[in-house]
């Protein structure tokens, strides 16, 4: 039930008078030399601003134009004859949006190679793990580092093409690169998910690792630019842990469940800096 | 198709000029200052920012745009300080258009998606965001090519869909990097119509090194040299600054260089 139900519409009567041009100030009323025989200038306001918001009433005034002023409907005739061949050029507005609005509020519209590369590095980091037996987790070693390219993906110059047009923009900044970050987690979670189930990881083990990594790519990024927190983050794992790791053939401390706390703080710091610094993801510094 | 015009629109300015620069510095990447104490004042019309490569007119525009902040001096925009609080300046970003000079785009979206996004991102009411996109694509002429991905579009087209993402949110303050560049001899006539439409409300900057497109379309020169303000006023005037000694083919580029010549004396012919 639409809101047209509860006005009151105006008269067949009155809208005939208003297609003739029947207001108080027109040449005929005035030659006429009676006053007030016309429509009164409020109740033509009232009219048209009816007319306005009310298709119905305005179709009722295009059959009464076209009945009583053939000089108007001549001149919509003439004026629709000039457009119709221009129209054809144009390709008319769409009428309902698509899906592609929806989707890129919540990524980088340049982000589906990243996520292809997300799962085909799960599964490569899987069938290591099915392979190397029971020695190391690489799913554990991996699960921190993904995000940060998930997170360098979303806004860092080499991947976003339009980042100097993004970063002009009033949505960018802390909101936007919440969300971003968040489709990023959403994708990491649910390939480590699948992936911890079938190699028998820990959820706390590589959730909390992830989540720290995640923030403090972003805090980092903050203070020195995304694209240099990520290389610089990246490069720390490999070198630090991941090297070591792989040299000795065993799980690190810093993946065991002992090491949970200090990833919680770490975790806990990241969110801390990013809010303190949220200015700065307004600014075109942060696609360094 | 026409547009409502909403009572913000109408409402009397709170502010003289809607660009106001103070001694204002900003430093461009490390520590070399590209814009160095800056006095500058711009209202409505067609503003040229000319200057020589590296006078810092990528750099001011930045700034302008609130993507660079100021490392001192003050910058007011639509009377708030360009520097203000998270609220403030993202109220006032909605109110400015932004063409950066090399702009990257998604080469699988259409014209219209492109600038759909980009009313998107600049806050725009959603339902009016089809017929905003609609008006601004056809405004740079690109309505029939509105559905087709910008990879198939010349280097021009782009230009002009970049000109669309800018003006797509009616804004106050335009800002414009070399929007000519890669544009043809009439396309570049048809933008200086547009820019002549948009100065009539909005305060436009345009930062060009093509000295004739500032005689045909700027109402007001602003000539930077070392991110300095060297010489502001008509192009009847910046014109008038040059004799017949000065090189150049036009009355204004004896002008320009006149200026420039009197702001580095020691420079040599590059």
């Amino acid at each position: 039930m639409s809101t047209e139900d509860h006005v009151e519409h105006p008269s067949e009567r009155l809208i005939g008078r208003y297609a003739r041009g029947d207001t108080e100030d027109t040449e005929a009323a005035l030659e006429g030399g009676v006053n007030g025989t016309g429509i009164a200038h409020d109740e033509v306001w009232a009219l048209e601003a009816h007319l306005e918001s009310c298709a119905r009433c305005r179709a009722r005034l295009a059959v009464a134009t076209r009945h009583t002023t053939p000089a108007v409907t001549a001149l919509v005739d003439g004026v629709w004859d000039g457009l119709a061949p221009q129209l054809p050029a144009i390709a008319p507005m769409p009428r309902r949006h698509r899906w592609a609005l929806p989707l890129s509020a919540w990524a980088s519209p340049v982000m589906v190679p990243w996520l292809c590369m997300t799962v085909l590095v799960t599964l490569i980091a899987v069938i290591l793990d099915s392979l190397s037996g029971q020695g190391i987790s690489f799913v554990l070693l991996l699960a921190p580092v993904l995000p940060v390219f998930g997170v360098a993906a979303s806004w860092a110059r080499g991947f976003d093409p339009a980042y100097e047009l993004v970063a002009g923009t009033p949505r960018a900044g802390l909101q936007l690169v919440l969300r971003r970050t968040t489709s990023v987690l959403v994708v990491v979670i649910s390939a480590l998910l699948v992936a911890g189930w079938v190699t028998g990881a820990a959820v706390a083990q590589w959730l909390l690792p992830c989540l720290a990594f995640t923030t403090g790519a972003l805090a980092l990024g903050g203070l020195i630019g995304v694209t240099r927190a990520a290389i610089g983050l990246v490069a720390a794992w490999a070198a630090v842990i991941v090297a070591p790791t792989v040299a000795v053939s065993r799980t690190p401390v810093a993946l065991q469940a002992e090491a949970l706390p200090v990833w919680g703080a770490v975790f806990a710091l990241g969110v801390m800096v990013v809010i303190a610094r949220r200015g700065a993801y307004t600014l075109l510094g942060i696609h360094r | 198709m026409t547009r409502g015009v909403t009572a913000a629109e109408v409402a009397p300015k709170t502010y003289a000029w809607e660009i106001r620069a103070e001694g204002l510095r900003v430093r461009a990447g490390g520590r070399k200052l590209a814009v160095n104490g800056l006095d500058l004042n711009l209202g409505t019309g067609v503003h040229g920012l000319l200057g020589p490569n590296g006078a810092g007119k990528t750099t001011l525009i930045r700034a302008l745009a609130t993507v660079l902040r100021p490392a001192g001096g003050t910058l007011e925009l639509l009377g708030t300080p360009a520097d203000a609080q998270t609220g403030g300046r993202r109220e006032l970003r909605r109110r400015i258009g932004y063409l950066p000079q090399e702009f990257g785009y998604y080469r699988r979206f259409t014209v219209r998606e492109f600038v759909e996004y980009m009313a998107w991102l600049k806050e725009m009411p959603r339902e009016e965001i089809p017929g905003a996109v609609q008006r601004a694509v056809e405004r740079v002429g690109l309505a029939d090519r509105a559905d087709d991905r910008m990879k198939t579009l010349s280097g021009g087209m782009v230009r002009r869909a970049g000109i669309a993402q800018a003006i797509v949110n009616d804004p106050r303050i335009l800002l414009l990097d070399e929007p000519t560049a890669g544009l043809d001899p009439a396309q570049r006539l048809r933008f200086r119509e547009l820019l002549h439409q948009l100065g009539t409300d909005s305060c436009v900057v345009v930062s060009t090194h093509l000295v004739e497109d500032v005689a045909a379309a700027c109402t007001d020169v602003v000539l930077i040299a070392d991110g300095a303000l060297v010489f502001r006023g008509t192009p009847d005037q910046l014109a008038a600054a040059g004799g017949a000694a000065h090189p150049g083919d036009s009355p204004i580029e004896r002008g320009y260089a006149a200026l420039l010549m009197r702001s580095e004396p020691g420079r040599g012919t590059w």
